[in-house]
């Protein structure tokens, strides 16, 4: 092992970030979607992705999910770099993705089965555990039901409770509120942030909508592919001398954010 | 609220019964998938069904086969296409298996599978598994009815022999359709899969009729069909279906299965894949 070598595994041994993120870059052919974007997400930290639609979030979700390869910068999950051990920093991810991926043909027991079995969980177990999510989440008496039938707030939460199935340390959410009513976005964000306060896991809320920050919150603040700014809340209103968040995200980027009243 | 987290992940690895738990996972689920169509079981079954019924009844009067291998005596035409309606199954379930992954893909479905920490060139293995079993009943569930249509093997034998035949070209054309997806961008683009592949496939190979006679009559429309790799598909189910090896298909076969799914890893592969000159499926 080279001197190289075995600096980069110290440096691996001694990152614990929940997730770090350092100078990536990504282009759709001569399009640059995302310029040397660093960020960390400490573990038990709730941290919001913030962008207009556009920004680069989706992109960068990509990324950390391997779905893209990574060509610029680094990214590592729990000290694990996505790129190189992809499978110990997958088995760490627990993604709730902007599109429903859940199979609308099966029962919502039979899809968590299936997420159970793509973790190595055999079904036994992935029933036990199946059990337990839905029932935290309020979902225990639709098991049995086709997602077809389900509700799309219903289907956001079984979506939630499914990333928990394999223990996951780190849960990425991409816009998981959009296109939900008021109570069922009031309810989604009230289930991450209580799973994150009782399970003391990291998570990385994607979203454009300003109003589902919480003044505890971590925020980067992505605007064309570049982070404008980071740190918590109430770091940035101080840095920026707005007065809310909404103000913080003009004075930062120059254009105007979306709320809940003005999506 | 009651803690369902209450141990972090061993450090390393998955052990084979873990592989095996994945394997079982995306089998089920694309047998569960199958179920619940019922309209795919049902065409499935169909269209090879009114190609014996009806188009192999009328050419049964007609048309007669001479003694080829594997067949020991004259054969009526009904009896000689059912090892390529047999191939056509696996044919049109393969490219099924590619809709159905260009379909996941564009629903968001496919992610769940591509985020799973078990290596990708294993889950895309795994579900050309799940495709070729499903595949696999189909036939003998078609092979089921023609018997009662006087089509059987000359022992019962030979609905064990064809087994091997049957799953590996449900590999081969499953590798095909996966290749297939991969390419694919759009839902709306697969008529186009229909018209340049499933078709000239199907209708350029052995099938429907002897190759020999066609060398007589076009030599240039039997060197196509002896190039398209469906011919040793029908040709190796068509042989083993009568408890015999044709050793030509079964090294064709083989050969096609590793290159269509080392072609499809390459493609789902997010570092030189084509996914992501593509958009990688997302958005």
């Amino acid at each position: 092992m080279t001197l190289d070598e075995r600096v980069t595994r110290e440096k691996d041994v001694l990152r614990t970030a929940a997730l770090e993120v350092a100078g990536v870059s990504h282009f759709y052919g001569k399009r640059k979607a995302l310029d040397n974007v660093s960020f960390v997400v400490e573990p038990g930290s709730f941290t919001v992705l913030l962008g207009l639609n556009g920004a680069g979030k989706s992109t960068l979700f990509s990324l950390i999910t391997h779905l893209y390869a990574t060509r610029s910068g680094k990214i590592w999950i729990f000290g694990y770099e996505i790129g190189r051990q992809t499978r110990e920093a997958l088995r760490r991810l627990g993604v709730v993705f902007q599109p429903r991926t859940l199979d609308l043909e099966l029962t919502v027991m039979q899809n968590l089965i299936y997420h159970a079995a793509l973790h190595g969980i055999g079904p036994r177990e992935a029933k036990r555990r199946a059990g337990a999510v839905l029932a935290r989440a309020g979902l225990a008496e639709r098991a049995g039901d086709r997602v077809r039938n389900l509700s799309g707030g219903l289907i956001r939460r079984v979506e939630i409770a499914r990333a928990f199935l394999h223990r996951p340390e780190l849960l990425l959410l991409d816009e998981a509120t959009v296109g939900l009513d008021v109570k069922a976005r009031a309810d989604i964000i009230a289930q991450v942030r209580a799973l994150v306060a009782s399970e003391g896991i990291g998570v990385l809320w994607t979203t454009h909508l300003i109003d589902e920050i919480a003044k505890t919150d971590s925020v980067v603040i992505l605007h064309e592919g570049k982070v404008r700014e980071k740190g918590l809340a109430t770091e940035i209103l101080a840095r920026t001398g707005a007065p809310d968040m909404a103000a913080a995200f003009v004075k930062v980027t120059g254009a105007h954010m979306h709320t809940e009243a003005n999506p | 609220m009651t803690s369902v987290v209450t141990a972090r992940l061993p450090r390393k690895g998955f052990s084979p019964v873990q592989y095996a738990i994945a394997l079982q996972g995306i089998v089920w689920r694309e047998s569960l998938r199958f179920v619940h169509q019922r309209g795919r079981f049902i065409s499935a079954l169909v269209r090879p069904l009114v190609w014996l019924f009806i188009f192999a009844s009328g050419f049964r009067a007609v048309l007669g086969i001479s003694i080829i291998p594997p067949y020991q005596t004259y054969v009526t035409y009904d009896v000689y296409i059912t090892p390529g309606l047999m191939a056509m199954i696996q044919l049109f379930n393969g490219m099924q298996s590619s809709l159905s992954m260009v379909y996941d893909r564009e629903t968001g479905n496919m992610r769940t599978l591509l985020v799973s920490p078990f290596p990708r060139w294993y889950l895309l293995t795994c579900k050309l598994f799940a495709g070729a079993a499903v595949g696999v009943l189909q036939v003998y569930t078609y092979l089921l009815i023609a018997y009662f249509w006087g089509i059987e093997p000359d022992s019962p034998w030979g609905y064990v022999t064809v087994l091997p035949a049957l799953f590996l070209s449900g590999l081969m054309l499953g590798s095909l359709g996966m290749v297939m997806s991969s390419l694919i961008r759009q839902l709306e683009n697969f008529a186009g899969v229909m018209n340049f592949v499933i078709f000239p496939m199907f209708f350029a190979s052995s099938a429907l009729y002897p190759l020999w006679e066609v060398q007589e009559k076009s030599p240039w429309l039997a060197a196509i069909c002896w190039l398209n790799p469906f011919t040793y598909a029908v040709e190796l189910i068509r042989f083993a279906f009568y408890e015999q090896l044709d050793l030509t298909s079964l090294v064709v076969d083989i050969g096609c299965t590793i290159a269509f799914l080392a072609a499809a890893i390459l493609a789902y592969d997010p570092a030189r894949g084509m996914l992501i000159r593509r958009g990688g499926g997302v958005e």
